[in-house]
């Protein structure tokens, strides 16, 4: 036993020997992923304290489960879990069925050139960060001055809305938004995997008489599928996080829409640094690390079971 | 990209249907950015008395000299962007390459444990807290210039697509005939490997430039001195709060007195103009990259 441990080490140190370089060259990344990966891991046990600046994270009391029971009695707790699961589960089911209408139209095309030029565009929102978005979206959206409600909105003799005030649009606007950004993004991802088909399954279908319609239902829909189940169960592993500018930028943090525009990142975002209540914070930042990790690992099995090859480990 | 004229072509009808359908997808994803453009080169009184246009009302140029010349804070945050950008994606490019190097050597006995060391990363996330936790009480990075640099620096997915990208480029051979000739593993990354995959670091440096150019959460969350803020950061403000414009302008400019009658709603357009400004001008050079890199992530993930 004690024999092995030294031969385990004595072999650590003559590969440590041996390829010191490489080491070398691993060392910056990971100083850099401990720093900012797994030191914070350790951070995790905030969630079960009752934190005191005063005398330090380690030396804080413990208090159990207190500040998730905090957490889970406001009516805060069901809404950002309801409002991040509904969006990310949309923004899946819709994003997913754009980019792939949007990669089969582009790869049917005849004109090559006017199909890399829609390409191009709808790629450009993806290069705006969110803050340029939110700006794009106050041109339209301002209350006094915004294009819809000094010119849309009259022309079709509708009485203007105070955007930033009315609950009810806003699903359809993160949502129309989301797909604005990310939907010439995704396409090229579909796009990579339909020029890899290979050609001789639109040769044979074409000598059995097969139409466009169906050459897209029978050869490209379903050899896209093992993309599509992948990209969905890595969309479904992150169910838990949202995408923060989106939810944070657009709504321009409106008090008013907190309601349909909360999710547990802004949440956790406002309780911390608004409300400095750390506590509340970081059960919720715990909530959302579990459940997050637990839907990667079990889309990843499924992912395994259906194509191992594709399954990320 | 592979002949057409083999297959079924879809009729002219269909094709020019979807034309019409990408003719408007086209401009929905235009329009936006065409109206801020607009905004920003309309007279102000105009805009106020009317509302904002999809064409310049009253055409002025004067939003921009104001934004210009008012707002020496805005050159400020142009040149922090343009420095954190430059560090970081040199870091970046750096400090990827090289761990995705020795996740693609073969004969080096720890690569599996270094994968699964930044893989690991990936699976679990700690979270908000915690995370601000660290780089404000351990690291200190609170108001400093690191804290627009460090945290992006090290990306498993990027090493992910550029060890993909060395598997496919790379044969072993070369690396085998190096060591023969009796190179170090400096010399033969930096002379021998680096040479031959600029394609693919040209796409790590691409996604990390661009990570670092619409920054606004890292000042967001851990800069609140404005001698550090970004330009994504300031935009950001600006938009909160249109007032800020001018308290910058009263504190940094160069007259130190704030015009009564200043261009607020144009002058607001301007600064995203400003800040997406380089972004949308570099872009069709970029995206040819960029359709590659994905291209590159989508064979394997």
């Amino acid at each position: 036993m004690a024999n092995d441990q030294r031969t385990y080490r004595s072999g650590f140190l003559r590969e440590l020997n041996k390829n010191f370089p490489l080491f070398l060259m691993a060392l910056p990344g990971v100083v850099l992923l401990i720093a900012f990966s797994y030191l914070p891991l350790f951070g995790l046990i905030i969630a079960f304290k009752d934190v005191h600046y005063d005398v330090g994270i380690l030396k804080s009391p413990w208090v159990g489960l207190k500040n998730f029971e905090f957490l889970f009695k406001t009516p805060d707790a069901f809404i950002i879990t309801r409002n991040t699961l509904l969006y990310n589960f949309a923004f899946i089911v819709f994003g997913n069925l754009a980019a792939i209408a949007t990669a089969i139209a582009l790869s049917e095309m005849r004109s090559r050139f006017m199909a890399k030029f829609y390409q191009s565009v709808m790629f450009l929102p993806y290069f705006l960060s969110w803050v340029v978005v939110a700006y794009m979206a106050f041109a339209f959206l301002s209350i006094d001055l915004g294009i819809l409600n000094t010119m849309v909105l009259p022309k079709l003799g509708l009485q203007p809305i105070a955007w930033y005030f009315e609950t009810k649009p806003w699903p359809v606007i993160l949502i129309l938004a989301n797909l604005w950004k990310y939907t010439g993004y995704n396409a090229v991802i579909y796009l990579a995997a339909i020029t890899g088909i290979d050609p001789e399954y639109y040769e044979a279908a074409l000598i059995d008489g097969a139409s466009k319609w169906q050459q897209i239902k029978h050869i490209t829909i379903p050899l896209l599928s093992p993309l599509v189940v992948v990209l969905v169960l890595l969309g479904i592993g992150r169910i838990f996080y949202a995408d923060f500018g989106l939810f944070y930028q657009l709504p321009m943090n409106s008090g008013a829409l907190y309601d349909v525009t909360n999710v547990i990142d802004t949440y956790v975002y406002r309780t911390l640094m608004g409300m400095n209540d750390i506590g509340m914070a970081s059960a919720a930042s715990f909530y959302q690390s579990i459940m997050g990790f637990i839907l990667v690992l079990t889309s990843n099995l499924i992912v395994r079971r259906l194509d191992p090859e594709k399954a990320l480990f | 990209m592979h002949s057409k004229s083999r297959f079924l072509q879809i009729s002219a009808v269909s094709e020019a249907i979807l034309h019409i359908f990408f003719g408007i997808v086209t401009l929905a994803c235009l329009i936006p950015l065409w109206s801020v453009i607009s905004i920003s080169l309309s007279n102000d009184n105009k805009i106020r008395q009317i509302g904002y246009r999809f064409w310049p009302v009253g055409f002025s140029t004067k939003s921009y000299d104001f934004v210009l010349s008012q707002g020496r804070a805005i050159w400020h945050a142009y040149g922090i962007t343009i420095f954190v950008t430059i560090v970081g994606t040199v870091l970046c490019v750096l400090v990827v390459s090289m761990y995705a190097y020795i996740l693609f050597r073969k004969d080096f006995k720890y690569r599996k444990f270094f994968t699964f060391f930044g893989f690991f990363t990936m699976l679990i996330n700690a979270g908000l807290v915690p995370w601000y936790i660290v780089c404000v009480n351990i690291l200190h990075l609170k108001n400093t210039i690191y804290a627009l640099i460090l945290p992006y620096v090290m990306n498993m997915w990027y090493v992910l697509i550029f060890r993909t990208y060395l598997s496919m480029s790379l044969p072993d051979s070369i690396i085998e005939s190096a060591k023969i000739d009796g190179a170090g593993e400096f010399t033969t990354f930096f002379r021998i490997v680096v040479p031959l995959v600029k394609p693919g670091l040209a796409t790590i440096a691409l996604f990390s430039a661009i990570t670092y150019w619409n920054d606004w959460w890292l000042p967001f969350m851990l800069i609140d001195t404005e001698k550090l803020y970004n330009l994504q950061y300031m935009m950001y403000r600006v938009q909160q709060k249109i007032q800020y414009l001018a308290e910058i302008a009263g504190k940094l400019g160069a007259s130190g007195i704030v015009p009564t009658d200043l261009p607020t709603e144009s002058a607001r357009m301007a600064m995203a103009v400003l800040g997406m400004g380089p972004i949308v001008l570099a872009y069709p050079f970029f995206q040819r990259y960029f359709v590659k890199g994905l291209t590159i992530g989508a064979i394997k993930g």
